[in-house]
């Protein structure tokens, strides 16, 4: 420990005649990290601030396209059907992914299968997986001809364009999210803790519900975060399985580019932007999320 | 206690099938032998396949889509590797400021990030060409390199650098020879997913393609307003294949990097 302090010491010691090279020393992290910032500024941050910045100096300083909004039956609609989806989506990727969690953390045995079974979906593209559930969910699909089949129904369902679709293909979509922070949060719990519960008495039920729920809540919480936020924003999905009047957020900011209604795009941006940093503002407050996030999405 | 224990492995497992089924069905699908969409197929066969490869269209599509995730892997490495070198190190308001700017594309919603790219390059005169792609691309790509090779640096033991200075090594020698020998999997592993991110994009390809650089993905919805034919299942199985052999190799590297 000296030793380390005797050479920083020494260090300083030689360094401070030369300040050319100790500016240089801290100038490197500045020129390194550089061209990354300027090519993102240029290419990324200046575009879609200038983009946002419509919304407010289109055709004068005004706020009057935010103000618009509250009166807007078209956008009050699709944003509570954005809402609604990703709250729907959201539930239905916990149920589901808490017990796929479990068994990962729980089964060693079966681990490397389930985790192929949940990465291999997670790296395929949105827009190949969204494909998929069309050709499960049409009219002459696998899930209709299987129903037919076993004459559990007479005639094809109709669930390809419905809210239905849009909802089962982006659980689909988004299930790693929930299974990956929270089986990272169950690693976490000392085993020990379940076998003193059991040895104390505790029935599997009441373990679980005491020791491991409780524990894992920084999982599910980022989980929820990362499902939510990224169903938000969701276009493809919904483009291609969705129901022709129950659009998104995502599709109605596409819709208004394609008319060159480039004010009314940009506050539909900005509140779509707005509204996912507000949850995860909302979110990083709790405790212990910002560190189940940062192990789960490594 | 055999049904107690049977009945969540079963639930489990169903929930398993989920997942997997729609990867299944597709890459049966695409071995079909019918004109048409159906499952369970008719007969098998390489028809989709050979219509695939037969088609300059789609060929034309895949080989921009490999170029320019190809040159989005270099230049997105380049950046990103260079950045996580220097970001650790910087004043720690310039370090919060650069790493919210690099890591946004992972939260901004896609449609934002499209649109705004959009807005801007159509003034550069950016739309319709294959540069345009891979200048937007790199941006969503390089956050995948930064936080990789991060890993990698947070974990060197930083008593191995010191050695190597101390016993006579030059900052350039150390770094050659210490620093990125250790970093090699972080960087591999970004340049993997740099890939993938390019090679799958959509929703910014939808935008800024134009007529003139039409990638694969943007070729798929083109044909999929119009029918759902087989083709794309092949195409689909295609890419499933590619991404599932590309992600092997970065679960294998990553199982060895520090960290």
């Amino acid at each position: 420990m000296s030793e380390a302090i005797d050479i920083r010491a020494a260090g300083l010691a030689v360094a401070r005649p030369l300040d050319v090279a100790l500016l240089w020393r801290r100038a490197v992290p500045l020129l390194l990290t550089a061209p990354l910032l300027l090519f993102m500024l240029l290419l990324y941050a200046v575009p879609v601030l200038s983009m946002l910045m419509r919304s407010v100096n289109d055709p004068v300083w005004t706020l009057s396209h935010y103000a618009s909004l509250t009166s807007d039956t078209v956008f009050l609609k699709v944003f509570l059907n954005t809402l609604y989806t990703s709250l729907i989506v959201t539930i239905g990727a916990l149920v589901l992914g808490y017990p796929v969690a479990l068994s990962l953390v729980r089964a060693p045995r079966w681990a490397p299968v389930i985790l192929v079974l949940i990465l291999l979906p997670f790296w395929t593209s949105v827009l190949v997986r969204s494909y998929a559930w069309m050709v499960l969910l049409g009219r002459h699909g696998l899930l209709n001809e299987a129903l037919l089949a076993t004459s559990m129904i007479d005639r094809p369902l109709r669930i390809l364009n419905t809210p239905l679709a849009t909802q089962i293909a982006m659980i689909h979509i988004l299930l790693p999210y929930m299974v990956l922070p929270i089986a990272n949060a169950l690693r976490q719990i000392d085993p020990s803790l379940a076998r003193a519960s059991s040895g104390l008495g505790a029935t599997p039920w009441a373990t679980f519900r005491q020791i491991t729920l409780p524990l894992s809540m920084p999982g599910v919480a980022a989980g929820v975060l990362l499902v939510f936020v990224l169903a938000l924003g969701f276009y493809i999905t919904p483009a291609m399985v969705g129901g022709p009047r129950e659009i998104t957020l995502s599709m109605l900011i596409a819709q208004q580019v394609d008319q060159l209604k480039w004010p009314y795009a940009a506050t539909l941006s900005a509140v779509l932007l707005a509204t996912a940093l507000a949850i995860i503002a909302a979110f990083y407050r709790l405790p212990g999320v910002g560190n189940a996030l940062r192990m789960g999405t490594r | 206690m055999t049904t107690i224990r049977l009945l969540p492995a079963t639930v489990v497992g169903l929930i398993l099938l989920f997942l997997a089924l729609p990867i299944v069905v597709v890459t049966v699908v695409s071995f079909s032998s019918a004109t048409y969409l159906t499952f369970p197929p008719p007969a098998f066969g390489l028809r989709w396949y050979r219509a695939y490869f037969g088609s300059d269209d789609w060929l034309r599509s895949t080989w921009l889509s490999l170029w320019v995730a190809t040159a989005v892997v270099v230049l997105a490495t380049l950046l990103g590797t260079l950045a996580a070198l220097g970001i650790a190190r910087l004043p720690k308001t310039l370090r919060m400021v650069a790493s919210a700017l690099i890591l946004s594309p992972l939260i901004v919603p896609g449609i934002v990030v499209a649109i705004g790219i959009y807005y801007a390059f159509a003034r550069y005169g950016l739309v319709g060409s294959p540069l345009g792609l891979i200048l937007a691309h790199t941006c969503l790509a390089v956050p995948f390199v930064v936080t990789s090779v991060s890993a990698s640096l947070a974990g060197i033991d930083p008593r191995l650098e010191q050695a190597a200075l101390s016993l006579g090594a030059t900052p350039g020698g150390t770094f050659f020879q210490i620093t990125l020998p250790l970093i090699r999997p972080g960087i591999l592993v970004g340049a993997l997913f740099a890939f993938i991110t390019s090679f799958d994009e959509l929703i910014v390809a939808l935008f800024i393609s134009g007529t003139g650089a039409v990638t694969l993905p943007r070729r798929m919805w083109d044909d999929l307003l119009f029918q759902i034919e087989p083709t794309i299942a092949a195409v689909s199985t295609l890419t499933i294949v590619l991404t599932a052999a590309l992600m092997g190799c970065a679960h294998a590297l990553r199982r060895r990097a520090p960290g």
